[in-house]
């Protein structure tokens, strides 16, 4: 416990430069408003379900977190691809994934997007570019690696957003991957989503090297510590990736600062850290009340604001609704997609 | 007394080699470390040191001279103070490589298949080739190589990945040549770095590509196993059918010669215990290739198992433009009505050679190549023994939660009433693989094991 403590999330800097990242349009500003509520609402409603019991097994939420995809969402161009671990939900939606299909994938329903045959960590898009959705903790660096290899194959300009967390940076294959990333400049970003707690255990306890954008440095790679509660400074941040990897240089690495409000899942006991730690990130760098405040300084409207939280507040509840009236899968699908 | 200089062996699977070259006359001095000769093997062009001093009295094998077997005198060196009437005093050739060379002596005598290529012990025709096809004779290294080659030609998605795979041209040279047609970007040699690599291809295939990834062993894909199993194979289903992986993952499983525990485990078991792979394990040069191909076209993840001690089996293969060797189905190679015997891959060295021992005791055995062990042919298995009532299967994996366990199984679900004797089971034994000649043999099946097995299911 001697290790020196990381900068809690609400002391999250942003290590580019030092200045503030560049202002973001009003329509940029509703646009990153709207994208992170609804994973918000999202997950809100999908731990009410789990509570009553309409979503089983494990359930990851990505409350706190929300800056981090949706700012680089707001960065990529058609045809980038996205993977992640397990705590997915959030980069579904972002990447424009139907709320009920994913909701109802998590209800185990006829109507999810694996049909019911996945569940929370488990879900893929082809139409939108998410490649899962992966429930061992550091595959999807490797696969997302491969997602990267691919376009380089096929030369054709776009981009592997490869999310993994504080956690699974300490898996083997995550430097297997970055060292052929780097050999064969592959167009990958390694976001690398610090929320400070692998499960329970806080990365001081877990790396030796705490600042995770220099994982890269015995490969070359260049890295970044990006404050992740800041919608805009992560989408300047993934504009610099994007355009690093688009050149042909190779991978990048953004350590995004982040934080959890939520427990690891659903059954955490949440006893590896105060209820003050949480509360004081809350209240001091909520990712969503930032951007509503510099919305209300900039002079929009409460009402407008309102509006938003209550279409948002519409789709998670037609979701929701979806999700627990969707039938469950014909026991005929017990055997399909095993072969193709 | 004058020194024999022996044919060396530069693999653990080397049986013979071609005298390329020699660069000493007779003559000449000799220091130890000299480079007096280069070897040819089918894998690779290697030079031989001279370990003794001397001069080069006489050259025993001319060079051009093809399938020199592996310890045959090659050349004497006289050391200082003899002269060529000493040469007469040399050892016999065949007493001096006996006793010189215990180890190389031992291997001639190792379970693995001399020469017989499979094709020759085959009485059923194959089904999949015309009447009249015109056949080629390859090794099976050939055979992989090309339908590596051809699948590429014909779709600019195959590619190939692995350790030594470009410039070393394969560490068992399978992809020999394959860099030179089609260039670094389709043929791409990786870092030692497995986990890693099978990952890659997984994902790479996940777009649409279809990787044919390469591990020096299977027993290095270990280390994989999880991409290749909860990514490659699982996919497909936990995504609804949405996103399937057509990948090949192949390269040399089971026993080679010699290199003990951690380079010798059969992994046909392992794979074929997973819903969403096929596993495929041929014998025959034909079916090498022709199932090759239909890995890589298949929009399933293959496991392809090779063999390293077949590798440089010749057999017959057809020449057809695209020959393609359906996944899942097995073929008699043999027929008979005694006994049927079930085995793949190397296992059917033992189990051809027993089916001509037990035919001289008048057992007339049927003998089935299984091809593909998932998904398993179970309908050739159980007409078989149907018309049997006996069955033997033979596997070089051990025997809990093996492969012919499962077969067993599978007649006792669908044949218990048409069997005559309780399926036997020849496999390899409960041990890891031992290194000393005498137990590896011991650890592995023999045809006489089959044949004894053959006999006490027909109780004679």
């Amino acid at each position: 416990m001697a290790a020196p403590k990381k900068a809690a999330a609400g002391a999250a800097q942003d290590k580019t430069d030092g200045a503030s990242p560049p202002e973001f349009t009003r329509e940029q500003e509703l646009k990153a408003l709207r994208e992170m509520l609804l994973i918000r609402r999202f997950e809100e409603k999908a731990g009410q379900l789990y509570g009553m019991g309409a979503i089983g097994g494990f359930c990851h939420l990505y409350i706190g977190q929300e800056a981090v995809v949706v700012g680089m969402q707001m960065a990529l161009k058609e045809g980038d691809q996205v993977i992640t671990g397990y705590r997915d939900h959030g980069h579904m939606l972002a990447t424009g994934m139907d709320a009920n299909g994913v909701m109802a994938e998590l209800t185990g329903r006829r109507g999810g997007y694996s049909k019911g045959k996945g569940g929370s960590m488990h879900m893929f898009s082809k139409e939108k570019h998410f490649y899962g959705g992966h429930g061992i903790v550091g595959a999807q660096v490797s696969l997302g690696t491969g997602l990267a290899f691919a376009n380089h194959y096929r030369g054709n300009g776009n981009v592997s957003v490869t999310y993994f967390g504080d956690g699974a940076a300490n898996q083997g294959q995550v430097y297997e991957s970055f060292n052929m990333a780097e050999l064969w400049k592959l167009p990958v970003i390694y976001v690398i989503e610090n929320n400070r707690y692998a499960m329970g255990t806080s990365v001081s306890r877990a790396s030796a090297q705490q600042d995770f954008s220099k994982r890269g440095v015995s490969f070359n790679i260049p890295g970044k510590q990006v404050d992740g509660m800041d919608v805009r400074a992560v989408k300047a941040a993934g504009e610099e990736a994007a355009a690093w990897c688009r050149a042909g240089k190779g991978p990048f690495i953004l350590e995004m600062q982040t934080y959890r409000y939520r427990g690891h899942s659903m059954s955490d006991p949440a006893k590896y850290r105060t209820r003050e730690e949480v509360e004081k990130v809350r209240h001091d760098q909520d990712p969503i009340e930032q951007v509503r405040n510099r919305l209300l300084a900039a002079k929009v409207s409460e009402a407008d604001l309102k509006a938003i939280d209550a279409e948002v507040r519409d789709i998670v509840n037609a979701s929701a609704d979806f999700a627990q009236h969707d039938p469950e899968p014909d026991a005929a699908e017990l055997w399909t997609d095993v072969y193709r | 007394m004058p020194i024999q200089v022996l044919m060396p062996a530069l693999s653990p699977t080397m049986e013979k080699g071609n005298l390329a070259k020699w660069l000493k006359k007779e003559g000449e001095t000799i220091k130890s470390g000299d480079v007096i000769a280069e070897i040819e093997t089918d894998k690779a062009t290697m030079e031989v040191e001279a370990t003794d001093e001397g001069t080069l009295g006489k050259i025993l094998i001319p060079e051009g001279t093809a399938d020199v077997a592996v310890n045959t005198p090659i050349a004497t060196i006289l050391a200082d103070g003899e002269s060529a009437a000493d040469l007469a005093k040399a050892p016999a050739p065949a007493a001096k490589a006996a006793e010189s060379a215990p180890p190389a002596a031992a291997k001639a005598e190792a379970p693995a298949p001399k020469a017989a290529p499979a094709p020759q012990a085959v009485a059923e025709p194959d089904p999949e080739v015309p009447a009249g096809t015109e056949m080629v004779t390859q090794t099976i290294r050939e055979a992989l190589r090309d339908a590596m080659a051809e699948e590429m030609r014909r779709d600019a998605d195959v590619f190939v990945m692995g350790e030594e795979v470009a410039e070393y041209q394969g560490a068992y040279k399978v992809t020999q040549g394959l860099l030179q047609e089609f260039g670094a970007k389709r043929v791409i040699d990786t870092p030692i770095t497995e986990h890693g690599f099978a990952g890659v291809g997984v994902g790479a295939a996940m777009t649409g590509l279809k990787p044919i990834v390469e591990f020096m062993t299977f027993n290095f894909a270990m280390q994989a196993i999880d991409q290749i199993i909860n990514s490659a194979a699982k996919t497909l289903y936990m995504s609804g059918g949405q996103m399937g992986c057509s990948i090949v993952f192949r390269g040399p499983n089971g026993a080679a010669a010699r290199v003990a525990a951690q380079h010798s485990q059969d992994y046909s078991a392992w794979y074929s215990n997973i819903p969403g792979l096929k596993v495929v394990a041929p014998f025959s040069a034909a079916d090498y290739k022709g199932l090759l191909k239909a890995a890589i076209r298949d929009p399933n993840p293959v496991i392809f198992l090779e063999n390293e001690v077949l590798y440089g089996h010749t057999g017959e293969v057809p020449k057809l433009d695209d020959f393609i060797i359906p996944i899942g189905k097995a073929r008699i190679v043999r027929s008979g009505s005694h006994v049927t015997i079930i085995s793949w891959s190397n296992g059917m060295t033992y189990a051809l050679k027993a089916a001509d021992e037990l035919a001289k005791e008048g057992i007339e055995a049927e003998v089935i190549d299984l091809r593909t062990l998932r998904p398993m042919d179970t309908e050739t298995i159980i007409n078989s023994v149907k018309k049997t009532g006996r069955a033997v299967t033979v596997e070089e994996g051990w025997a809990q939660s093996g492969v012919g366990a499962e077969i067993a199984a599978r007649i006792m679900e669908n044949a218990f009433d048409y069997l005559d004797a309780p399926v036997a089971r020849v496999s390899g034994k409960d041990v890891p693989m031992p290194y000393a000649a005498n137990l590896e043999k011991l650890a592995l099946p023999s045809a006489a094991e089959v044949v004894e097995a053959a006999k006490a299911v027909c109780y004679r």
